[in-house]
């Protein structure tokens, strides 16, 4: 329909480590398998989005940007865009919704190319980020050794479990139910499922995130093609809508948030459908650190803030037969860390109904993407009209 | 390997240095009276640009904490303490920081800690000890 955008096809590369192929043929790759799926040609695409675009400090980080994609495919392009300053990864999807709706492209390829286990086994021709002197936000934590992202998020889950009684049994579920995904699903980095007793004893990060609350560094890339209503029937591939989207910014120094901007995009999403959280089908969110996911299964509605340990606990209601699948491709923990698009690709598949062994039952018509922690969140809400 | 550095420049360079005389400061508007952080040049409460370093007490709150134990570069002792602290006397600032000076399975949500400097060349990094 004139003025809506659809997802018409999604693409993934393989995921691997220490990965030789060249980032620009891996996000070729998920280009090639996404127009293959949507039934497009490269000549139809006229719009290239994605995030964060090439990041010339940390290349492992996004090795590719969208003016490499756009000169290295001939690309004949209108619109582009790559940028980390945007609500979050997902948000440069929700952003190519708002480019087809308002005719500034037909049809956008949306990507995220990965390359962080490679840069680090080849650190001369990837060079990883330099500390020694730090600004910006940086400035705030790396100073105190507070180094990884791993450190800013478990001084919330802390705070969670002081505070609502989060044990780390309930943590352990995402984890785990992305672990036993991730065995169904022949693409993903790990492919052995997570039991309760490995997870307890497993070591220290940051408390109380152990090794398995983390996602690993992976080489890959995810591609999902966003197309306008009135370009929708050139597209061979059961479209998908993008009903909705939200997004929200926080201040930019984690340590001066007292709620994850995650909490936010909720309220912001649900006012903009008639749509509801008991009518989703699945969520995919966002499982860079474990405690991600419960702050959007909070801040989206699905529980009570507070809640989110109790809502999964013994994993039942999450796993893939349960009343609300997540992460049902693995998540990042389990899939690797695709950084943000695998969420999305994996909705667009389910509500298909081509997940495989890793399928949910039933007719799903309704699922919820989300990326990002933190200050940064973006949410998208997709539908089988 | 050293604790990384932040980059003196003209915006920070008070927060960085103040510990010399044993001052925590943050930037405070001359106008509103609100404290922001981190520091710029104008007042994020009332876009005035009249804001200058001003002196709090030095004590805080533990507002949040995580016990560290992965060395992320060499050389980097582990476990520390690191915690996000609410500073008394600024309101609705917060500092990221490390508890020193005792086990690291004593620091809880609500302890009061007390600045304390630890000197790198130039910089005086501002971390904290639990009051007694």
């Amino acid at each position: 329909m004139r003025g809506e955008a659809y997802i018409t096809g999604v693409g993934q590369s393989q995921i691997g480590q220490k990965l030789t192929r060249h980032p620009l043929l891996l996000t070729l790759d998920a280009v090639k398998e996404a127009l293959a799926d949507a039934g497009l040609t490269i000549g139809q695409i006229d719009g290239v989005g994605t995030y964060p675009g090439r990041s010339a400090g940390y290349l492992g980080f996004s090795p590719v940007g969208a003016d490499e994609v756009i000169d290295a495919l001939g690309i004949d392009a209108r619109w582009r865009l790559g940028a980390m300053e945007i609500s979050a990864q997902l948000g440069a999807v929700a952003a190519a919704a708002d480019a087809v709706k308002n005719g500034h492209a037909r049809h956008v390829i949306c990507f995220r190319t990965v390359y962080e286990a490679a840069a680090m086994a080849r650190p001369e021709e990837y060079p990883p980020l330099r500390r020694e002197k730090v600004d910006g936000f940086s400035q705030w934590m790396a100073p105190f050794n507070a180094i990884s992202a791993a450190c800013w998020t478990a001084q919330y889950a802390t705070r969670h479990m002081k505070r609502y009684g989060m044990t780390r049994e309930q943590l352990a579920q995402i984890a785990i139910n992305g672990r036993a995904n991730a065995a169904l699903n022949p693409r993903a980095l790990v492919q052995k499922p997570l039991t309760m007793d490995e997870y307890m004893t497993s070591r220290m990060v940051s408390t109380p995130l152990c090794l398995h609350d983390c996602d690993r560094f992976t080489d890959a890339s995810t591609v999902v093609i966003v197309s306008g209503g009135d370009a929708i029937d050139e597209v061979k591939a059961t479209p998908i809508r993008i009903a909705a989207s939200a997004g929200a910014v926080d201040r930019v120094s984690w340590d001066q948030v007292e709620w994850m901007a995650s909490y936010r995009t909720g309220p912001d999403l649900w006012k903009k459908t008639d749509y509801k959280p008991k009518d989703v089908d699945t969520v995919q969110f966002y499982d860079g650190f474990s405690f991600l996911t419960i702050t959007w299964l909070e801040g989206l509605g699905f529980c009570e803030v507070g809640e989110g340990g109790r809502f999964i606990e013994g994993g039942k209601r999450i796993a893939i037969d349960g009343e609300l699948p997540l992460n049902t491709f693995g998540g990042q923990i389990g899939a690797g860390r695709l950084h943000g698009f695998g969420f999305a690709h994996e909705a667009v598949v389910q509500l298909r109904g081509q997940g495989g062994a890793r399928q949910i039952p039933g007719d799903p018509r309704v699922a919820v993407a989300a990326s990002g922690g933190g200050p940064l969140a973006a949410a998208l809400l997709l539908t089988k009209d | 390997m050293p604790r990384p550095q932040p980059r003196l420049d003209p915006d920070n360079r008070f927060f960085w240095t103040g510990g010399a005389d044993g001052k925590l400061r943050f930037l405070q508007c001359q106008d509103c009276q609100q404290f922001i952080h981190p520091p710029a040049p104008v007042c994020r409460h009332c876009l005035s640009e009249n804001v200058e370093p001003a002196a709090v007490p030095g004590t805080a709150v533990v507002d949040s904490y995580t016990i560290n134990h992965q060395a992320w570069y060499p050389g980097l002792e582990v476990p520390f303490v690191i915690a996000r602290v609410a500073i008394d006397g600024a309101p609705g600032v917060y500092l990221t920081t490390n508890i020193i000076n005792c086990p690291v399975d004593e620091v809880d949500i609500g302890d009061k800690v007390r600045v304390t400097f630890q000197q790198e060349g130039e910089i005086y990094l501002p971390l904290f000890e639990k009051v007694a």
